[in-house]
């Protein structure tokens, strides 16, 4: 039999219609997450068609971006300050229920930003193919899942069919050798590949993750690395299953449980790309090599080694527009510069680990005066395991604020943002123009990195912060 | 949607590389319900300063931008989040193509869907294109050509599928409900 690899074998076992010359590929989907941003028109539209969801077992629903993340809003105490995000709100809440589908909502223990609790119900799965109508749906691929962004016609024809039609994309394979150092994480290596590959390196392709220093990840941190693959325009990012992909979704609500766990697992152990398997490109990376990393433009790819100085390139007009929008110029050093938000949250960073590596800054620190920090957990489990763990109360003894669940400064669109132009450290993916807030600078870097900026209220390298 | 076969239409030009989704539709505007009314907001960031009055200097509120349904942007335009709110803002601003040397797979995709027309051509034919702003374009969907004034036909890529749907108004919906006994049998073999 032909060698294949990981994405191949996942894509032909999902394949309802092969694709012809004239035809995509019907896509069957094993697993549809929903949010209320990109679904009140694909409700609509299967309204007025009168169609239903094929499979509501299939769809798992949470508020998470526009949704807010103070305690007083989330819980009804206050109403939901930007009136139009309360409209959303209640308008996925009817469209669930008049759908018949289970909805994570407010309140709800489960609750969190779509891509955490995914993993977190073991409703992501090693094989599936899973689609969100959000970009960094990647993130699922770290089980060795074929998951991706759609949009929101797309998310009506999942509802209605349970399908999509898709052509074939393309593989492209990095491979990550060595070990990353200590203080430099999962964060540091996703933007450093972007900064190899660029931020359309991947257009067209799915990425498949590999290497001793892939499999040295837990599965948060490879988590880290897929979620962001979108970031260097490619699909689909994903990681074979291994043991440490086992031992995450054992015993997960969602997971296979009983003799089904053990049928699961010896049928995820083939979903490994074959020796001599060919990809249509291979990228190879050294991890030792890395250091902490930092962003100082308006694209993820504009990003540098932490200690380096912002690149000059004097006849480069676009790279001018976005050292002006940021305050920079080309040739200054980064270290030392003031910050006056510092960000902990997304679905890129704001899993429990995520937060025990800030601590690591935080315990027994301040967050510097004149600087604003938001540390805002995943999930509601999230929230609750590490207010149990004593992980919260670092944060809010340093004077950092501590929130509900949800999207938040990620994105900007729920009350939390950052001022026009504010410096903002931030762990979450984007730093594009306005991302964060109207005139925002954001600067993305690792939890480590952005615990740093609040207690020394400067870009600083978080090694001078493990060391002592 | 409308089906779509030929188009012609003078062009506005934004030069720059990997124009994102935030700058299309910023994220503020996608507490919305409905798939209506967003062109208003389309580059608001650009288009509008601080008081919300507009910026005579950007291109799209210059007096020639008027009119103008092909908007010619720099490489990787599109790239970002997958919000379907940016190719609905573009059309209901009054755009009907896209054209660029590289268009993000999502946006793409999006695009397609709603009727307007992603078109990818070659480095040459781009950098004349940025260079000549204004200038009047013909879009022939049927032959795939994009004909510049000097008569010169540029030949872009379309998927089969997505160009069926685009000249006879057909939605994937449709087709996709057709699939429904495939789907069945399909699911009864996997439980
Ligand atoms: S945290 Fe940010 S990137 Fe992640 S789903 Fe929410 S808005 Fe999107």
């Amino acid at each position: 039999m032909k060698p294949k690899t990981l994405f191949e074998k996942v894509w032909e076992q999902h394949e309802v219609a092969p694709e012809t010359a004239d035809t995509p590929a019907v896509l069957y989907i094993d697993l549809h997450l929903i949010h209320e941003v990109t679904t009140p028109q694909a409700f609509a539209e299967l309204r007025s068609r009168g169609l239903s969801v094929r499979r509501p077992d299939r769809t798992l629903a949470t508020l998470d971006h526009s949704t807010p993340t103070d305690p007083a809003e989330v819980f009804g105490r206050v109403p939901i300050k930007v009136e139009s995000a309360g409209r959303q709100v209640k308008e996925m809440e009817k469209n669930c229920r008049e759908f018949g589908v289970e909805l994570f909502g407010l309140g709800s223990e489960q609750r969190g930003i779509v891509h955490v609790i995914g993993p977190e119900l073991g409703a992501t799965q090693p094989g599936k193919t899973i689609v969100c109508g959000d970009s960094h749906t990647a993130t699922h691929g770290a089980f060795g899942a074929l998951a991706f962004g759609i949009g929101t016609t797309e998310v009506g024809q999942v509802l209605a069919t349970q399908c999509l039609l898709q052509r074939r994309p393309k593989t492209l394979a990095i491979e990550v050798s060595g070990r990353l150092r200590d203080a430099v994480t999962a964060k540091d290596l996703i933007l450093a590949i972007i900064g190899k590959i660029g931020v359309s390196g991947g257009t067209g392709q799915v990425i498949e993750y590999r290497g001793s220093a892939i499999e040295a990840l837990s599965m948060d941190e490879r988590m880290t690395v897929c979620n962001m693959s979108i970031e260097a325009g490619a699909r689909a990012g994903m990681i074979a299953p291994d043991e440490t992909t086992f031992a995450y979704l054992k015993g997960r609500r969602f997971a296979p449980q009983g003799d089904a766990w053990a049928r699961a697992v010896e049928r995820w152990r083939n979903l490994r790309t074959d020796s001599g398997a060919r990809y249509d490109r291979v990228v190879e990376i050294d991890a030792s090599k890395l250091e902490p990393m930092i962003t100082y433009g308006t694209n993820p790819g504009m990003v540098v080694p932490i200690t380096a100085t912002v690149p000059d390139r004097p006849s480069d007009a676009i790279h001018a527009k976005s050292l002006a929008y940021m305050g920079l110029h080309g040739g200054e050093p980064l270290l030392g510069k003031p910050v006056q938000v510092v960000f902990v949250g997304s679905c890129t960073n704001a899993r429990l680990s995520d937060l025990e590596q800030a601590a690591r800054v935080m315990r027994g620190r301040k967050v510097a005066s004149g600087v604003r920090m938001l540390v805002v957990p995943g999930s509601q489990q999230v929230k609750r395991e590490a207010e149990a763990s004593g992980l919260a109360q670092v944060f809010t003894d340093a004077g950092a604020e501590w929130r509900e669940s949800g999207c938040s400064m990620c994105i900007g669109m729920n009350g939390d943002t950052v001022a026009k132009g504010e410096y903002a450290v931030s762990t979450s993916n984007r730093n594009f123009e306005g991302r964060q807030g109207a005139g925002a600078r954001t600067l993305l870097a690792s939890p480590l990195t952005a615990a740093a900026a609040a207690v020394s209220g400067r870009i600083s390298d978080p090694r001078e912060f493990l060391r002592s | 949607m409308q089906p779509i076969s030929t188009l012609t239409s003078r062009t506005v030009v934004l030069p720059f590389t990997n124009i994102d989704t935030d700058q299309i539709i910023p994220a503020r505007f996608l507490t919305t319900t409905t798939k209506e009314g967003l062109g208003r907001q389309a580059f608001a960031d650009w288009r509008y300063d601080a008081s919300g009055a507009s910026k005579p200097d950007f291109a799209l509120n210059r007096p020639e931008a008027a009119g103008c349904a092909i908007l010619v942007a720099g490489r990787n335009f599109g790239c970002g989040s997958s919000r379907e709110h940016a190719p609905w803002a573009l059309l209901d601003y009054g755009f009907r193509a896209v054209v660029s040397t590289e268009i993000a797979d999502i946006f793409r995709s999006n695009s397609l869907k709603n009727g307007l027309l992603p078109i990818v051509v070659d480095e040459q034919t781009h950098a004349w294109l940025l260079e000549h702003p204004g200038v009047s374009l013909q879009i022939d969907l049927q032959a795939s050509t994009l004909t510049l004034p000097d008569g010169t036909a540029v030949r872009f890529p379309v998927e089969a599928f997505a160009r069926y749907c685009l000249l006879n108004g057909v939605d994937e919906l449709g087709y996709l409900l057709q699939q429904g006994d495939a789907i069945t049998r399909y699911e009864q073999t996997q439980s």
